[in-house]
């Protein structure tokens, strides 16, 4: 009889997709008594960017609450909303304490130019600050200001602006 | 080398004795007859003096000739033949002056050949019959040496009389230059201001979706011509500003992701970095006398004025607030600096002297004021004034007096012409967030688009060329 064989993986491996496993018996074995069970993943083989490695870009956004948190017009202070939210990053940051990251802070178009680049500057640094009093060293934090002139929101309505008004975790690879 | 000389002393005076070439007497076909004018008939007086009435904000515009310039020797230059080349002179003469909003120009359409030897004595009967109060005529003529003559002369023809005369010699590749400098000396001798149609205007030219716009450094004479891209686009470049002497220019890219100030030189296209570090420098300036930019510097996220040598070095700086304190305009004389800063809570325009000291504010009246331009001519503040709307406004440099000058959603960003009388700034749509650039006289009148092949925006006027 074919003995199925399990294999003990690490961390937040997949588990197998249904459908591309092989023929596996009408009735597993039992489970061995206070293992885990995963099983190897059988996918056909293809390009590695199919599994979400640990650490990466793709795995911080899947993990976190968000990696943007808003502001209000003309502010940089980090309500308790995006606290929840930077919380939640830290989390994460402090299982992969190699990984460094950046900071990049927004305006909406309501703003002129330059004075938008350092209102975005300062929500960057916001965003920063509370990431480091909640123990992420701050030299695994760069930060960059866009002022008004990468929108996500394309409409010049309250709408639009108030998902402009940001900063944005970035996992640098 | 392009370089123009004055071929003649500007005869402002009726009657003084023309000096046509600095050096050699002029060609005999060339000399003007003589320069004695008619008297006026007994017991008449002299009529008034011919001008421009330029104050109170309305004016009405003067009606001007500009006529096909003749040449006396029709011959191919590269920049086409002297007979081509007389008709685009005059194009470019009449749409300097018409975009003005100060003349009606009667295009070189509408009026008869004029005949070389006409050129210094017009028939004032017949442009009298146009309605013209004023007549431009000129020649062209290549040199044999490879460079273009270009004579300009205006005249008052219901006194029939000369009022101006001047001579350019260019090399073929700058002849809109000598069309520039002609309407530049009929246009200061008929308003008493200062010349500006022969200068040039950086921007970023703008393409792309909202979501990215693709942004590059572009040069263009103040007419629209001669536009060219300094930048590929590969980097978000923005505020560029001319250098007073014109051979480079300073701004702000974001390449390598790491937004900084560059100054480019406009001959070699060489780049180099001005301020070293990692933090967030933008918003340059030179100084008025070239030595020293003014910039911006977000540190711990906070942003105040700083200037360093325009070689680099160390940044001095200026201001110490806890608000954001950016923008930043010399006054003319480079003892002053009008900036703006949110220390009071909201946008608001100060005045300090060039080493930080004695900071004011100058704006009261509600509302948020950014983007002081101190006029060249030192007499206002230019600014755009944020209710909601960007409106682009005026001010006396103590603050007050304030007037406004547009009316759209959002226009920002003013930069004074050479002489201080046009304000160029970018127009944004709602929406669309697709930017243009556009100009105003500084009583409000005369609004226009700046023609760019792309959108457009942060324009930066430069200095009168020499």
């Amino acid at each position: 009889m074919a003995r199925l064989t399990t294999t003990l993986l690490v961390a937040t491996a997949l588990v197998a997709v249904a459908g591309c496993a092989p023929k596996r018996p009408k009735d597993l074995p039992p489970p061995p008594q206070g293992a885990q069970q995963t099983y190897p993943d059988q996918r056909p083989s293809g390009p590695v960017g199919d599994q979400i490695l640990p650490g990466s870009s793709a795995d911080f956004k899947r993990s976190v609450t968000s990696d943007t948190v808003h502001f209000s017009t003309d502010m940089y202070d980090v309500d308790p909303e995006a606290r929840a939210i930077l919380d939640s990053q830290v989390a994460w940051l402090q299982k992969f304490t190699n990984v460094r990251i950046t900071v990049e802070g927004h305006a909406d178009e309501r703003g002129t130019r330059e004075y938008n680049l350092a209102l975005g500057d300062r929500r960057a640094n916001a965003a920063k600050n509370y990431l480091a009093t909640r123990g992420i060293a701050p030299e695994r934090i760069s930060t960059i200001s866009y002022g008004k002139e990468r929108p996500v929101a394309m409409g010049s309505d309250e709408a639009s602006w108030a998902q402009n008004r940001r900063a944005v975790t970035v996992v640098l690879n | 080398m392009k370089m123009i000389r004055d071929l003649l002393a500007t005869a402002a005076m009726v009657g003084a004795a023309p000096v046509f070439a600095q050096d050699a007497p002029p060609p005999a076909a060339l000399v003007p007859p003589s320069a004695q004018q008619p008297a006026p008939p007994a017991g008449q007086a002299a009529p008034p003096p011919l001008e421009v009435s330029v104050t109170g904000g309305i004016s009405a515009p003067m009606p001007i000739a500009i006529p096909v310039m003749p040449t006396s020797d029709p011959v191919a230059t590269p920049a086409g033949t002297t007979e081509e080349l007389g008709r685009k002179l005059a194009d470019v003469i009449t749409k300097d002056l018409k975009n003005s909003g100060l003349f009606t120009p009667l295009g070189a359409g509408q009026l008869k050949p004029v005949a070389f030897p006409e050129v210094t004595a017009p028939t004032f009967d017949y442009w009298g019959g146009t309605g013209a109060q004023a007549l431009v005529q000129g020649y062209v003529r290549a040199n044999g040496d490879g460079n273009l003559t270009v004579g300009c002369y205006l005249y008052d023809v219901s006194a029939k009389s000369e009022l101006t005369r001047q001579g350019f010699v260019v090399p073929p590749s700058d002849w809109r230059r000598a069309a520039h400098k002609c309407a530049d000396a009929v246009y200061t001798r008929l308003t008493g201001e200062g010349p500006y149609f022969d200068s040039r205007v950086v921007y970023v030219s703008e393409s792309g979706p909202k979501a990215h716009r693709i942004k590059r450094l572009a040069i263009m004479d103040q007419d629209g011509a001669n536009g060219r891209f300094l930048t590929n686009g590969q980097s978000i470049v923005l505020t560029p500003r001319f250098a007073p002497n014109q051979q480079s220019i300073v701004y702000l890219s974001f390449a390598n992701d790491r937004p900084s100030i560059y100054v480019y030189e406009i001959g070699s296209g060489r780049q180099r970095l001005v301020v070293s570090g990692v933090n967030l420098n933008f918003a340059p300036r030179f100084s008025p006398d070239g030595h020293s930019i003014l910039f911006s510097m977000a540190i711990g996220g906070n942003t105040d004025l700083y200037s360093v040598a325009a070689t680099g070095g160390t940044p001095r700086r200026l201001t110490n607030s806890p608000g954001i304190d950016t923008g930043g305009s010399y006054s003319p004389d480079g003892s002053k600096i009008a900036f703006e800063s949110d220390r009071s809570g909201g946008q608001q325009i100060y005045v300090m002297n060039a080493d930080g000291s004695n900071q004011q504010r100058i704006t009261f009246a509600g509302g948020r004021y950014a983007t002081p331009a101190w006029s060249p001519r030192g007499d206002l503040i230019a600014f755009t004034r944020v209710t909601g709307n960007f409106r682009i406004g005026v001010m006396s440099p103590t603050g007050g007096n304030e007037k406004l000058l547009t009316n759209a959603w959002q226009d920002e960003g003013p930069s004074w012409s050479p002489n201080g009388r046009v304000l160029m700034f970018f127009r944004t749509g709602q929406g669309s967030g697709k930017s243009d650039l556009w100009s105003v006289d500084l009583t409000g009148v005369n609004e226009r688009a700046v023609p760019t092949p792309l959108d457009g925006s942060d324009p930066s006027w430069g200095p009168l060329r020499p």
